[in-house]
C-alpha cells in the first residue's frame, strides 16, 4: 500500500503552525503549574506583581483551552487532509487560516487581561466575580475561531462524500467531524451565557446576572469540553496506534458508535458539576447523572477495542500464551508508550470521574484538591501525554524529516517523566483531597490550624510532582528543537486500516441528522425545564458584579 | 454489526455495574433520605437585601428541638455570619446557608458538608455531630483574593 510520505505544504504550515502554537501555551502553563505547586507547598513566594490566583487563572485558560484546541485542531486538520487525498481544498485550508487567527487573537487579548490582574476569575469565571469585558471578549473570539475550524474540517469532508458517493468515509475524517459536531452543540451554552449575559453585564449595559443561569449554561458546555478533549485522543488510539503497532483495527463499526455515543451522552449531564448546588432538585441532578453513566459506554467500548487490537496483533505475530502478545508491543517507539501510559492513567482517571458524578457522593469531594488530582489524570495525561506521543511523529511528518533514533529516545524519557510527575503529583492531590483539602486556594494552612495541618506533607509531594512535570517540559522542548534539526526524509503518518471490510460498517453510523436529533431530544428532556426555572419560571435575583482581587 | 462474543460479556458486565451504582445511590438518597444539598422551596433572596429577608435577618444558632439545631449562616468575602458555632455532641444541625456577595463553598473539613452559597439562592443541609471536637469550616470556592484566609470553627462540646 503506497503511503503519500510527503505531506502537501500547505496543509503542513497550517498544521504546524497549530501545533506550535499549543505547544507554547503549553510551556507557558507549565511554568504557571510549577509555581503554584511550590508556592503551596511553601518552597516559593511569588514576587509582587503577580498573584497565585493569576498564575491559576493563567494556568486552566493556557492548558484547558489554549493548547488543547490549537493541539485537537492541528492534528485533525492533518488526518483530514491525510485520509481524503492528501490535499485540503482552498476553502478548508481558508477556514482553517481564518480560524487560528481569530483563536490567536482571542488568547492573545486574554492573556494580557490576565497579566493586567484584569480577569483573576479563573478560567470557569463564575459570576457574579467580574472580570474585564475584554477577557469574556477574548473567550469568546477562541470560541468562534474554533467554529471556523470546525467548518473548514466538514467542508472538506463533504468534498470527499461528493467525490466518493457510495462510499464510507475515511475513519479518521468521520471522528474528525463527530468531534467538531459535539463541539458546535457543546459551545452553544457557553457562547448563549458569554454572549447574552456576561459581555452586556460586564460593559455595565445591564446591572445585574442570573448567576445560577450563568452556571448551568457553562456547565452545559464544560462538561462535553472534556469529551472534545477525548474523542481527538480516541482517534489516536483507534487509527493511529493499530498502525504504529504493526496490527489493524479491531472494529471500525464500535468505532464509530462509540463517537456517536459520545456525540448523544456528553451533553445533557452538566449538573453532575453542581450537585452541591442549590436551585436545582435532586430530580433533575439524578436524571443527568444517569445520563453520565451512560456516557462510560463508549469509553468501555474503547478499551474493548484497544486490549483487542493489541491482543490479535501479537496473536497474528506468533505470540502465545494468554499474554504473550504483551511482548509483542513496541514499549521503546515513543508513538506507542506515549498513548499507552495515556490508557494505563484513563483507568483510575475514569474510575474517579465516575465516582465524581455519584450525585450524594460527591459532597466528598467537591471543590477539593481530589478533583483536580482526577482532571490531572485525564486531561493532564491521558490527553496530554497521547498529544506527545503524536507530536514525535507528526512534527517530522509534516516538516519532511526523519524520526531518528535519538529523538525517539529523548520522546521516551519526556513522556516517562511526565507520568513519574503524574503519579506524584495526583496521587497527593487524590488523598490530600479525601481528608478534605480544598483545591484553588494558595495556602493550606489556615493559620496554623491542626485539622489543616495534615495537609502540608501531600502539598509538597505535589510541588515535586510539578517540578518533575517541569523538567518534562524542558526536555520536550529540547527535543522540539532537535526535531526541526532531524535529517531530511521520511516520517510515516500511521493510519491504520480495519480488519473487517467496509461493507461491515452500517451506513446509519453516518446519518448525522439522526445523531443531531437524538442529541437535540435528550438536551430538551434533560435541561428545558430546569433552565426555564432558572431563566423565567422561577429567576433568582440578580447580583451585582464583584472585583475582589 | 457484528460484536465479538467477549465483548458481549465485557459490556453486559459494564453496563450491569452502572445499573447497580445508579440503583445504590439512588435508593439512599430518595428512600433513605442521604440527598444532595438543596432548597426545599425554590426560595429566593436578594443578596442585597439580606438585613431585611429572614432567616437571613437573624443569621445564628437556634435550637428547634432535643438536641437539633437551625444554623442560619451568611457567607461573605471572606467571612461567615455568625462567626462560630458551638453545639453538643449528637447534635442534629441544619444548616441554612446563602451568599450576600460572590459564589462561595461551605466545607466542614471530615464531615459529609459541602455545599454551595449561591448569592440569590438558599441552600440547606444536614448533620449529626456525634464526635465532640473542634472542626475546621473553610471556603472551598475561589471567591478572590482573601479566599485562604476564609476560614472558622465550629465546636461539638
Amino acid at each position: 500500500m503506497a503511503q503519500t510520505q510527503t505531506f502537501d505544504r500547505d496543509d503542513a504550515k497550517l498544521v504546524l503552525t497549530h501545533v506550535i502554537f499549543a505547544i507554547v501555551a503549553l510551556m507557558i502553563g507549565g511554568i504557571a503549574g510549577m509555581l503554584q505547586g511550590m508556592v503551596r507547598g511553601g518552597m516559593f513566594e511569588l514576587p509582587g506583581g503577580i498573584g497565585y490566583y493569576q498564575l491559576l487563572t493563567a494556568h486552566g485558560v493556557l492548558m484547558a483551552l489554549v493548547f488543547t484546541t490549537f493541539f485537537i485542531v492541528g492534528f485533525m486538520f492533518s488526518g483530514v487532509s491525510k485520509v481524503t487525498g492528501g490535499k485540503l481544498t482552498s476553502t478548508a485550508r481558508g477556514l482553517g487560516w481564518a480560524g487560528f487567527w481569530l483563536m490567536a487573537v482571542g488568547t492573545a487579548i486574554g492573556t494580557v487581561m490576565i497579566l493586567a490582574n484584569e480577569a483573576t476569575v479563573l478560567y470557569t469565571f463564575y459570576a457574579p466575580m467580574k472580570a474585564s469585558p475584554w477577557y469574556y471578549i477574548a473567550l469568546a473570539l477562541v470560541v468562534v475561531g474554533s467554529w471556523l475550524s470546525g467548518a473548514g474540517m466538514i467542508a472538506q469532508y463533504r468534498s470527499w462524500r461528493k467525490n466518493n458517493k457510495g462510499k464510507i468515509s475515511p475513519l479518521f475524517a468521520f471522528m474528525a467531524v463527530a468531534t467538531m459536531v459535539l463541539w458546535y452543540v457543546a459551545t452553544l451554552g457557553v457562547a448563549a451565557t458569554v454572549l447574552f449575559q456576561f459581555i452586556p453585564w460586564s460593559f455595565g449595559w445591564v446591572e445585574k446576572i442570573n448567576v445560577l443561569l450563568s452556571r448551568t449554561l457553562f456547565w452545559y458546555f464544560g462538561h462535553p469540553l472534556v469529551y472534545f478533549w477525548l474523542m481527538p485522543v480516541y482517534i489516536c488510539w483507534y487509527v493511529i496506534v493499530p498502525k504504529v503497532i504493526g496490527g489493524k483495527i479491531f472494529s471500525d463499526a464500535l468505532a464509530r458508535l462509540a463517537f456517536v455515543l459520545f456525540i448523544v451522552f456528553s451533553v445533557p449531564v452538566g449538573f453532575h458539576h453542581q450537585l452541591m448546588e442549590p436551585g436545582i432538585t435532586p430530580f433533575w441532578k439524578f436524571l443527568q447523572v444517569i445520563l453520565t453513566f451512560a456516557v462510560v459506554v463508549p469509553s468501555l467500548i474503547t478499551a474493548f477495542a484497544l486490549f483487542a487490537t493489541f491482543e490479535t496483533t501479537g496473536r497474528a505475530k506468533g505470540y502465545k500464551g494468554l499474554f504473550g502478545w504483551f511482548k509483542a508491543l513496541p514499549w521503546k517507539d515513543v508513538r506507542f508508550l506515549a498513548p499507552f501510559l495515556g490508557m494505563v492513567a484513563f483507568v483510575p482517571g475514569g474510575i474517579g470521574g465516575m465516582i465524581n458524578a455519584s450525585h450524594q457522593m460527591n459532597a466528598l469531594v467537591h471543590n477539593t484538591i481530589w478533583v483536580t488530582g482526577h482532571f490531572h489524570l485525564t486531561v493532564a495525561t491521558a490527553v496530554a501525554i497521547t498529544f506527545f506521543g503524536i507530536t514525535y511523529w507528526l512534527i517530522p511528518a509534516m516538516t519532511g524529516r526523519r524520526l531518528t533514533a535519538e529523538v525517539n529516545r529523548l520522546g521516551l524519557w519526556q513522556v516517562s517523566l511526565w507520568a513519574l510527575g503524574i503519579l506524584v503529583m495526583s496521587g497527593a492531590m487524590h488523598i490530600s483531597g479525601l481528608l478534605g483539602a480544598p483545591r484553588r486556594t494558595s495556602d493550606t494552612s489556615y493559620n496554623g490550624n491542626e485539622i489543616a495541618a495534615q495537609w502540608e506533607p501531600y502539598n509538597l509531594l505535589m510541588a515535586i510532582g510539578g517540578v518533575i512535570l517541569f523538567i518534562s517540559l524542558i526536555v520536550l522542548a529540547v527535543a522540539l528543537v532537535k526535531m526541526f534539526r532531524l535529517p531530511q526524509g521520511e516520517t510515516e503518518y500511521p493510519v491504520a486500516e480495519p480488519l473487517q471490510p467496509e461493507e461491515a460498517t452500517p451506513r446509519w453510523l453516518e446519518r448525522w441528522g439522526v445523531w443531531l436529533g437524538l442529541t437535540a431530544v435528550l438536551i430538551v428532556i434533560a435541561y428545558a425545564f430546569p433552565i426555564a426555572d432558572q431563566l423565567f419560571l422561577n429567576p433568582s435575583p440578580g447580583a451585582k458584579g464583584y472585583v475582589l482581587w | 454489526m457484528h460484536i465479538h462474543r467477549l465483548e458481549k460479556i465485557w459490556m453486559f458486565f459494564g453496563v450491569v455495574m452502572l445499573a447497580v451504582f445508579l440503583a445504590v445511590l439512588g435508593v439512599y438518597a430518595f428512600s433513605m433520605g442521604l440527598q444532595t444539598p438543596h432548597s426545599h422551596a425554590h426560595a429566593d433572596v436578594d443578596p442585597e437585601k439580606l438585613a431585611e429577608t429572614p432567616p437571613f435577618d437573624q443569621p445564628g444558632v437556634y435550637q428547634v428541638g432535643e438536641n437539633e439545631y437551625e444554623a442560619v449562616i451568611i457567607m461573605y468575602a471572606f467571612g461567615f455570619t455568625p462567626n462560630e458555632i458551638t453545639v453538643p455532641a449528637g447534635a442534629r444541625v441544619h444548616f441554612i446557608i446563602t451568599s450576600s456577595d460572590v459564589v462561595h463553598g461551605f466545607e466542614i473539613v471530615g464531615t459529609t458538608v459541602n455545599l454551595m452559597a449561591i448569592p440569590g439562592e438558599v441552600n440547606r443541609v444536614s448533620y449529626t455531630f456525634d464526635k465532640p471536637g473542634e472542626y475546621l469550616i473553610l471556603c472551598n470556592e475561589y471567591c478572590g483574593i482573601g479566599h485562604q484566609a476564609m476560614y472558622t470553627r465550629l465546636v461539638v462540646t
